[in-house]
């Protein structure tokens, strides 16, 4: 065990760094982009506050059609877009690009998802007070929300580590890579199984926290 | 105050065209309180978000305090809709939020002051009696506590209008009654005019002073409510007064009854109780009168009694007997079959 931990302990501490630099930097991003498209969602949807059929179509189909490509091989269509963007397609800049692209529309839907369930007749009381369709999603739908809306940012923080461990095909490092680059390629299954059970562990800590939060916020 | 100008509204759904309102034209005077009765699907929901223009008529006007509130900008509307409060039968309140924050947090995004909110929230959540719960979360709040928290929000906004929309149809009698009782005082303190809609003959008895009567998207039949109650001219009022089951005999007691004699509802009004008519009758007319059931509704500021009367002998001296009672302060309505 000593041994192990002196052999890898620096590469899998530099590993779970990168990663959790990508999940957080995509995260970040894709909330960014996410949120509002989510919001853009409920507002044009059918009934909602700014019904707009267009818009609803085209933001809809676009997600749906991000979100049928898998990872894997955004990553690699991406690498004009991607060299646009950050001026590289190598290391951590270069994977999140792709991951926020790949992320973002997962988060507006399950930020949509969330907000559709708020009710519609906390809306309508609120606009019958004369306020603001801006100060309603944010104080009213948002705010009623915001427990669903974290078990749904929960769901997409776990599906971004997975994520992160194709990333080690343009350099980025991090667990999964180092899984794949040792554990796999040069053939030591321990360094596998070290790397599986730290993920499992970040995993559970990150849906625990998540729960933990959501109930805190639900206040019912 | 509010004067709705033939409103009609339509809405679409796929093909279909929905006649919700057809020309419906009505006005509420200031301080009253203004009651539409009708069953569900009638169109008093659209009609009621036709003030506020939660829905916009299709057609028609809508004016409150003499303005043209279809013309006006989204700004000046939303200046409008803060002197509306509006309750509703769900009590949309915010489940993630406290009692006091209810109340606070409309009054912080109109840009209220700190001081103005902590005052005015406190003032009315002493008026509706939850200064107690003021921490409390709905989800721990029972369904008339819940419709309190609505009113003290909708109060907080010190409006001149308060939009009723069934705020009791799913609360218990009990509850109804301390939250119409509630809706008297906020009338009668605060001056506030109140439009209500309900199906719930019960409310409008209670606290309202006149009455619109809503069918099919029309308003069948207005008026004060003692009128109303007492005259209903059309069908679909009298369906809703008799809804309330006052007379129900039973059919085999009802036919003995009518080969003896006749059947008559007798109404009497306020004052009208005084003269002993049924004695008269019996004394003048040699007739046998007995009452078969009665009661006593207890209107906004009237009281209401109803006799179901049966008139026992010759049937030359009941129809003279009868003719009498028609002649009296007194309304008459003959029961057959």
């Amino acid at each position: 065990m000593a041994n192990f931990l002196n052999e890898w302990g620096g590469s899998i501490w530099e590993a779970f760094i990168q990663t959790t630099q990508m999940t957080l930097i995509s995260l970040a991003f894709s909330i960014l982009i996410g949120l509002p498209l989510g919001v853009l969602l409920v507002l044009t949807r059918k009934n909602g506050q700014w019904d707009n059929p267009i818009a609803f179509t085209i933001v809809n189909s676009l997600i749906n059609v991000i979100r049928s490509v898998p990872f894997i091989i955004l990553l690699f269509f991406l690498l004009p877009f991607t060299k646009s963007v950050v001026g590289t397609t190598i290391g951590v800049k270069g994977v999140i690009v792709p991951l926020v692209v790949a992320c973002a529309p997962y988060i507006a839907r399950l930020l949509e998802t969330a907000m559709l369930e708020v009710s519609k007749g906390v809306i309508e009381a609120y606009q019958s007070m004369g306020i603001s369709t801006p100060k309603i999603i944010w104080h009213v739908i948002i705010r009623e929300a915001r427990s669903s809306i974290i078990l749904g940012l929960t769901i997409a923080i776990i599906g971004l580590i997975g994520e992160t461990a194709m990333a080690g095909f343009v350099g980025a490092g991090g667990l999964g890579d180092l899984a794949y680059q040792f554990g796999y390629v040069r053939f030591q299954p321990d360094v596998m199984y070290a790397v599986i059970i730290i993920l499992i562990i970040i995993v559970q800590i990150v849906q625990s926290i998540g729960n933990l939060i959501a109930r805190r916020l639900k206040k019912n | 105050m509010i004067r709705l100008e033939h409103i009609s509204k339509t809405f679409r759904v796929g093909k279909n065209k929905i006649e919700a309102l057809k020309d419906v034209s009505l006005e509420v005077n200031k301080g009253e309180i203004f009651g539409v009765i009708g069953f569900s699907g009638a169109g008093k929901s659209t009609l009621i978000r036709c003030i506020n223009l939660l829905e916009r008529p299709t057609n028609g006007k809508v004016f409150v305090e003499d303005r043209d509130v279809l013309t006006l900008n989204k700004k000046d509307l939303r200046k409008l809709r803060r002197k509306i409060g509006m309750i509703f039968q769900g009590y949309n309140l915010l489940e993630t939020a406290t009692v006091y924050e209810n109340i606070a947090t409309p009054l912080r995004l109109e840009g209220v002051s700190k001081d103005e909110i902590k005052q005015r929230a406190e003032k009315y959540l002493d008026i509706v009696g939850l200064t107690d719960r003021r921490n409390a979360f709905p989800s721990q709040l029972s369904g008339g506590q819940k419709q309190r928290v609505a009113i003290a929000r909708a109060l907080a906004h010190e409006p001149e209008i308060l939009l009723s929309d069934e705020a009791t149809s799913a609360l218990d009698p009990n509850t109804t009654d301390a939250i119409l009782e509630l809706l008297l005082r906020v009338n009668k303190e605060l001056g506030i005019t109140i439009f209500l809609i309900t199906h719930e003959l019960n409310v409008i008895q209670r606290i309202c002073d006149r009455v619109a009567v809503m069918e099919n998207g029309k308003v069948v039949e207005q008026g004060s409510v003692v009128d109303v109650f007492t005259r209903p001219q059309q069908a679909m009022t009298k369906q809703f007064i008799s809804n309330e089951a006052k007379f129900a005999i039973p059919v085999q007691l009802k036919g003995e009854l009518l080969k003896t004699g006749k059947l008559v509802k007798l109404t009497f009004l306020g004052e009208s109780s005084k003269d002993p008519v049924l004695a008269t009758l019996a004394k003048q007319f040699d007739v046998l009168p007995s009452i078969i059931a009665g009661g006593i509704d207890q209107l906004k500021d009237q009281s209401v009694g109803n006799l179901l009367v049966h008139i026992k002998g010759d049937q030359s001296k009941v129809e003279t007997a009868v003719k009498f009672l028609h002649e009296q302060d007194v309304l008459v309505e003959e029961v057959n079959e």
